[in-house]
């Protein structure tokens, strides 16, 4: 008879034995917020479809301090999802080869955190010169 | 070597959404819950009117804006949809076929909604 | 060496295949010097406290791969992780996490040799020379491209640090994929259109969520999270572009 009995351990719980894994389910966890906030957009969307008074509701509703709680908490959950999406970024991309030279990971990680900078400054700069 | 048959994976498709909604909303995200959600309704940094009627309209009528919020909405819900899927998985639900359907239908149905809608607002 | 001997706890997960229902958790009180590696903590329990201790080490110079252990919860290298920079408190050791146990600290690896064969992990030549047309000539620029992935010494640390292969142990994985790339990217060969059947299907690399774990405990730096993740790059494109190519992509 075989004397093996390999035992196989389970994993309930694992995202809760290490640090690095909480983490993890901190950034997958910004789907959430993500997944919310397109939805009030697409509220809004079909808002808009439906002529001016539906609009100013929305929009109205909007400034009610629960809303304006919720935008708050999906700013800084949002914000975690640029920081954490471009610090895997070396890990996820092939490498960048400059000047023969491999890119180090904070350059790559940096060059992304820079280039959503830009992109932000330049969304506000257009909203703010489309409707001045 | 044992044989195996080995079955293509779909993921590609899901795969590509979701990478594409993760970077435009790790680009524009921050900004745009800023802007929508807080900046307009307390009437903070941008003018008090920036999201009045007129101007929304006149921004989903034009081609390029009807674009981007099509872009944004419906690559945020497959980029959502995606990472709430596989966190199903993580935490041990794995529902197959039922968590997919509703992680991605629900995708897809706020993705013809925004197009329906986006169409009904017209050109 | 007049200092008092400073003595350690080890805690060990226990295992015995024949009399234990499930692993149960065992201390022994281990006297160290500051040299001592948690290998060697674990040696001096099998030589002086119980020899029915099991445990795989060969190298003692993290070359060989053999004596991955979860230490504190860590997938390391048992041979290079020393007890000083655990004491005074106890150092908890365990068979590496998401494979069998066999017993005690080992584990069960014939999934992963299955994987490692099925890769087929050596040069499937490009073009064949005969012997009187000499070697095969290879760039620095060449050799630079899949030299980190050729650095794996099958150690299973990624594997232990892998919680999507925790979940689904068909998963090919980090190492397998991580070499599987090594010799796709080799300007020697040309099994790339081979290899990708298995990087395209269910089993392959789309069951990656990115954690990127495997890459911060690897010892040799290989770096498996981004061969995986290029592979992602890799099969999408081979996914939908096989419809524009006269080949048809992989199968």
């Amino acid at each position: 008879m075989n004397k093996r009995r390999p035992y196989v351990r389970p994993m309930d719980g694992w995202w809760r034995k290490n640090p690095f894994f909480v983490e993890y389910m901190v950034h997958e966890g910004t789907a959430l917020f993500v997944a919310a906030y397109a939805a009030i957009l697409l509220t809004g969307l079909v808002r808009l479809s439906q002529g001016e008074a539906a609009w100013n509701a929305w929009l109205s509703a909007l400034k009610n301090p629960w809303y304006v709680g919720f935008h708050l908490l999906a700013l800084a959950a949002i914000a975690y999802h640029t920081y954490t999406w471009f610090k895997i970024m070396p890990r996820t991309m092939p490498p960048v080869v400059v000047g023969g030279q491999r890119l180090p990971a904070w350059a790559i990680t940096g060059s992304g955190l820079a280039v959503a900078a830009a992109a932000s400054a330049a969304l506000l700069g257009l909203v703010w010169g489309l409707v001045r | 070597m044992k044989q195996r048959t080995l079955k293509r994976s779909n993921a590609p498709i899901f795969w590509a959404l979701f990478g594409a909604g993760g970077m435009l909303s790790a680009l524009f995200g921050p900004m745009l819950v800023f802007i929508t959600g807080i900046a307009v309704p307390l009437a903070v940094v941008l003018p008090a009117d920036t999201m009045s009627y007129p101007h929304m309209l006149a921004f989903a009528q034009n081609i390029i804006g009807k674009g981007f919020i099509f872009a944004i909405i419906a690559l945020f819900l497959w980029h959502a949809a995606h990472r709430i899927f596989h966190s199903l998985h993580d935490i041990g639900i794995h529902a197959g076929t039922g968590a997919k359907l509703l992680c991605y239908g629900l995708a897809m149905l706020g993705t013809l909604i925004a197009a329906y809608a986006l169409l009904a607002i017209g050109f | 060496m007049s200092e008092k001997q400073k003595i350690i706890e080890i805690e060990v997960l226990r295992y015995h295949p024949e009399k234990d229902k499930e692993p149960h958790k065992q201390v022994f009180e281990v006297p160290f010097t500051d040299d001592m590696s948690v290998l060697q903590g674990v040696q001096y329990i099998k030589d002086y406290l119980d020899g029915s201790l099991s445990f795989r080490w060969s190298c003692r110079m993290a070359i060989c791969g053999s004596c991955g252990m979860m230490i504190n919860g860590e997938p390391s290298l048992s041979c290079q992780t020393f007890l000083r920079d655990y004491y005074p408190a106890r150092v908890r050791v365990e068979a590496l996490s998401h494979f069998p146990i066999e017993r005690d600290l080992v584990i069960n690896m014939e999934g992963f040799i299955e994987k490692l064969e099925s890769i087929q992990p050596y040069i499937i030549p490009r073009e064949t020379r005969t012997l009187a047309q000499g070697e095969y000539l290879q760039t620095p620029e060449q050799l630079d491209a899949y030299e980190q992935f050729s650095s794996c010494i099958n150690c299973l640390l990624c594997y232990a640090a892998c919680p999507q292969f925790g979940l689904n142990s068909n998963f090919i994985g980090p190492a397998a994929t991580a070499l599987l790339h090594r010799y796709n990217v080799d300007s020697r060969d040309g099994g790339k259109s081979q290899r990708m059947e298995l990087i395209n299907s269910e089993e392959g690399v789309f069951n990656c969520t990115a954690v990127g774990y495997c890459s911060e405990v690897c010892p040799k730096h290989v770096d498996p999270a981004n061969a995986v993740n290029q592979n992602k790059t890799n099969s999408a494109a081979d996914y939908f572009l096989r419809f524009l190519t006269p080949k048809g992509g992989a199968k």
